[in-house]
This record gives C-alpha cells, sequence and structure tokens, in this order.
C-alpha cells in the first residue's frame, strides 16, 4: 500500500489536488470559526447557489469567462448577508435562505428559457460536486491558490483579535470604536472569494463540509476562541490531507471521502466531549 | 470642561420617539446618574449616546478631544450565544480592542491591567473559565472588568449592579466612585436611588417630563419627590 502511495505521489495531479485540498481546507476552516458562531454556517451553499444563479446568466448572455458576473455577483451578496448587522429583524440563516433559493429558482427559471445547454441536470450536478475534478488542477490555479491561502491566513493573524470581538459582541466593539462594517466587508470579500473558488476546484458541497465540521468538531473540545480556532484549523488540514489520500488509494469521490472523514472526526469529538462533560 | 452636550434630544426605534425633550450637560469629573420608570428609554438614551442609534431629533455634542477608544461601556444586557467558546480573559482582554487600532496583539501593560481589572472584580480565579459556564452574576462582573479596560476618560454603565451580591455591589460603587475621583467622567443608569443618590453629582430623570439637575435641585424638585415616594411605597410592600 505504501508503495502504491508514494507511486501517485510522484505525480504533478496528486500534489496539486493535495496542496489545494489542504489549503483550501485551511482557509475554510478559519472562516468556519466566525461563520458558525454567527449563524451563517450554510452561507457556503447559499453563496455558491447565488453563484450558480450568476452562471446560468453568463451562460444566457454567453459570456465566454464567467467569472467576470460570477465573482462579483457574488461578492455583493456576501455583502449584503454579512453588512447587515447583529441588530435587524431578519436572522442570518434565514436571510441565507431567501437568497439562495431565490439565486437558484431564477438561475434555473434563466436557464431553462433561453436553454443554451441541454445538460441542466449535469450542470447543477458540477456545481454541487465540482466541475474541474480536483485531479487535473492547473499549475496556475494551484498559485492562485497559494496566493490566496497566504492572504487569508495572514488576515487572520494580523486580525484576530478583532475578529473575537466583532463575534462576540458586536455592539460592545461599535461602541469602543471598532470599525465594524469595514471589518465585515472585508470579510465578505474574502469569504466570497474563496467560495467562488472552491467551488470551482471542489464543489459546493464540499465547502459547506469544509466550513461546518472543523468548527463544530473543535466546539466540543475547547471552551476559548483561541483554542477553537487552532483546533479547527488542524482537524481540518488533516481530515483534507487524509481524505485526498484515502480517495485516491480507494478510488472513492474526493470530496465526499473529505466529507466522510470530516464526519467521523466530529463523531470522535462529540464522544470525547460528552466523557469529558460527564466527569 | 463639557465633555459631552444633549440638546432637544429625542431618542427611539425605527422612527418611533420613546423619549423626547432629554436636555443635559456632562462635564470633565461629572458622575451622572440616570433613573426612571421601565422603558422610559434610559437604555436607548445611553445607545444612542454610543453612536448605536440614531438620535430621532435634536444634538449631541460631543468634546472634541473626546474619542471613542477613551469610553469604556457596559451594556444591560448581552445576547451571548449559549455554545460561545470564550475565555473569561479573552472576553476582559477585548475591551482593550479600541484602543489597539491597527496593531495585531496586546501588549504587556495591557495584559497586565487585564489582570487587575480581574482582580478587582474577584474573577482572577476564573480567567481561563468558559463564559458561557458562569452564573449571570460572575458574567456581570466579567462583562464589568471589560468595561474597565476599555474606559480612560468617560464609562457609561447600564444597570451595573444587577446579578450582583450585596458585598460585590457595595464594593463596584466603591470602585466607581475611585474611578470618578481619579478623574474619570462616569454616566450611570441604576434602579437602586439610594445608593446612587448617595454617590452622584447630578441626576437624569427620563420620563414624560425629564429633568436634570444636581443631585439636591432633584431632591427638592416635585418629579424628585413623586419618585422617590414611589420607590418608597414598593420598598415597604
Ligand atoms: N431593539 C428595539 N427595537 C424596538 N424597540 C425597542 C428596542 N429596545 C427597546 N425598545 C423599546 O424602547 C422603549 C425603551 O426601552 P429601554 O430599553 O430604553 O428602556 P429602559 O429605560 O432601559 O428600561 P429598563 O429599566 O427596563 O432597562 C421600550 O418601550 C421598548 O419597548
Ligand atoms: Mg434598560
Amino acid at each position: 500500500m505504501m508503495e502504491k502511495l508514494a507511486f501517485y505521489l510522484q505525480h504533478p495531479f496528486v500534489q496539486y489536488a493535495l496542496i489545494v485540498g489542504v489549503l483550501i481546507a485551511l482557509c475554510s476552516s478559519l472562516l468556519g470559526v466566525t461563520l458558525v458562531l454567527k449563524r451563517f454556517s450554510f452561507i457556503g451553499d447559499g453563496l455558491s447557489h447565488v453563484a450558480f444563479g450568476a452562471m446560468s446568466v453568463a451562460a444566457v448572455l454567453g459570456l465566454t469567462d464567467n467569472t467576470v458576473l460570477v465573482l462579483p455577483v457574488t461578492i455583493i451578496c456576501a455583502i449584503l448577508l454579512l453588512c447587515r448587522g447583529q441588530n435587524t429583524q431578519m436572522k442570518g440563516d434565514a436571510a441565507i435562505a431567501m437568497l439562495s433559493v431565490t439565486a437558484l429558482a431564477f438561475g434555473y427559471l434563466c436557464s431553462n428559457i433561453f436553454s443554451t445547454s441541454a445538460n441542466l441536470s449535469g450542470d447543477v450536478c458540477t456545481t454541487l460536486f465540482g466541475s474541474i475534478s480536483i485531479l487535473t488542477l492547473r499549475k496556475e490555479e494551484v498559485w492562485m491558490c497559494m496566493v490566496l491561502s497566504v492572504v487569508v491566513v495572514l488576515f487572520f493573524i494580523l486580525f484576530y483579535h478583532k475578529i473575537f470581538d466583532v463575534t462576540f459582541d458586536e455592539n460592545f466593539a461599535r461602541a469602543v470604536g471598532t470599525k465594524v462594517d469595514a471589518f465585515h466587508f472585508v470579510l465578505s470579500i474574502i469569504i466570497a472569494v474563496i467560495i467562488v473558488l472552491a467551488m470551482k476546484l471542489v464543489g459546493s458541497l464540499l465547502v459547506s463540509a469544509l466550513i461546518i465540521f472543523p468548527a463544530l468538531s473543535s466546539m466540543r473540545l475547547f471552551q476559548s476562541f483561541k483554542g477553537v480556532t487552532i483546533c479547527s484549523a488542524v482537524i481540518s488540514v488533516i481530515c483534507a490531507f487524509s481524505g485526498i489520500l484515502i480517495s485516491i488509494l480507494a478510488g472513492t469521490p474526493v470530496g465526499a471521502t473529505v466529507v466522510g472523514v470530516d464526519v467521523l472526526v466530529f463523531g470522535v469529538c462529540w464522544c470525547l466531549g460528552r466523557l469529558h462533560g460527564g466527569e | 470642561m463639557t465633555i459631552l452636550t444633549a440638546n432637544q434630544l429625542a431618542v427611539g426605534y425605527d422612527g418611533k420617539i420613546v423619549c423626547d425633550h432629554i436636555n443635559f450637560q456632562v462635564e470633565e469629573g461629572d458622575y451622572v446618574c440616570i433613573i426612571g420608570e421601565n422603558g422610559a428609554g434610559k437604555s436607548t438614551l445611553l445607545k444612542t449616546l454610543l453612536g448605536l442609534n440614531q438620535p430621532m431629533e435634536g444634538s449631541i455634542v460631543f468634546a472634541e478631544n473626546l474619542q471613542k477608544k477613551e469610553i469604556g461601556y457596559l451594556p444591560q444586557q448581552t445576547i451571548v450565544q449559549r455554545d460561545f467558546p470564550a475565555s473569561v480573559e479573552e472576553i476582559v482582554l477585548s475591551g482593550f480592542q479600541g484602543k489597539m487600532g491597527l496593531r495585531p496583539f496586546y501588549n504587556h501593560k495591557e495584559r497586565k491591567k487585564a489582570k487587575e481589572n480581574m482582580e478587582t472584580m474577584q474573577i482572577a480565579d476564573l480567567a481561563k473559565k468558559c463564559y458561557r459556564e458562569l452564573s449571570g452574576g460572575q458574567q456581570q462582573r466579567v462583562l464589568l472588568a471589560r468595561a474597565l479596560c476599555a474606559t480612560e476618560r468617560l464609562l457609561l454603565l447600564d444597570e451595573p449592579v444587577t446579578g450582583l451580591d450585596p458585598r460585590t455591589m457595595v464594593e463596584l460603587y466603591q470602585l466607581i466612585q475611585k474611578l470618578n475621583d481619579a478623574g474619570i467622567t462616569i454616566i450611570m443608569i441604576s434602579h437602586d436611588i439610594s445608593m446612587s443618590m448617595q454617590y452622584a453629582k447630578h441626576v437624569l430623570y427620563l420620563g414624560h417630563h425629564s429633568f436634570f439637575g444636581t443631585k439636591e435641585e432633584y431632591e427638592k424638585s416635585e418629579i424628585g419627590k413623586k419618585f422617590s415616594q414611589l420607590q418608597e411605597m414598593e420598598e415597604k410592600e
């Protein structure tokens, strides 16, 4: 088995898949802690539906590179969702549900009426599970992913305390002069960019899982924000790495395997948390 | 020096006015108590002063050199999700966030000050504990310690003694007095009239006819007499 693994690891496409998978896992787990705590667990799903809607429109308009439409639209929706602040009437989950259903319906309607592509269910499927398989990444995509990850990790280290303050008590942060709106603005852009990128590479199913599971797992084990953040990054990276290796060895779909490992780890963490809490 | 002036101020939510014709003036080093019945708009006024709510009418003028990072704030309610992982230490330290600007980490001095404030509020031994697992009174002390970290010139407190045991309550009043002696301006909402009368320099009563004046003026005024009679009656019951 080790030989087989060593054989596969020589191939650049396997190396690329590992690098990109792990980096996306790292970024989304870092964002995940804040998103889960702000009741935005489903933002990955919601925004990828928005992106799907935008893609359909782009297809109807006949744009060759649909990123020029998809990315701005997704960013705008992310800003609309996150910058509404703590004191609004509608809760985050309801807003996301509304937006995502609307975008999905609109996108489907568009592509149905102006039907350009014959294979509609296929298109829907690729947005869910990743259009370009993670095993066929190009070098430029890997580089882009690396640059983006460095930006996200740096943002996280430099603004770690601000992220805590704004997530924990938005009103207090505002009262003592933290620029909450500017912060949310930057955060939304980062989230939108990561989701659009990750959706193309690994599919929206995996994005949502990567955002939710590590954060929830580590919240079973740790009581402090710092502990949870570090732990979820570690869990996420380990899960993505081992998930991709397993999928290569066993020939299973990458995204689904990584999600499976994440679920397993969540189960273990839940049990550990229970045992610890029961003492 | 005048630190803030409210002129014909009206406060409220979503276009609905809760309380209007509010006029008062706070001097540097003042100790103002805001009193009034439930729902009179005390917390709303405080939020408006902090810029969390927009004034409906009228104006608030701050001293030009007063910066947001010099203000400490204790909210009446903090809606914290039940599953939020946050240690006491992390929350108390977050009081310094306004002063950090773009500096990413807390410095040595701030950590020391946070520790002192935790000791004052007697929560030093809870530092590593999770906030959500504390009792109501302990949580109140954590938020107070955070407010103490944030304050440099002005401290706004919304019912700070709620949920505190009598001993901590007295200690808190003495602590606030000490801060006031050190030159920090205090604006405090309180339902504990007798205690606040003991310490306050000025009183702001919110109601149909709002009143602002020194403690002595308040005690002589119609509103003051009526309101304290009501309070006494309630206490007897
Ligand atoms: N978020 C909100 N949205 C709309 N109306 C609100 C909101 N919060 C409070 N109110 C209304 O504003 C009025 C004043 O509320 P406020 O919290 O300022 O009262 P208070 O004087 O602080 O009372 P208490 O002594 O109970 O703390 C109340 O009638 C309340 O119904
Ligand atoms: Mg109140």
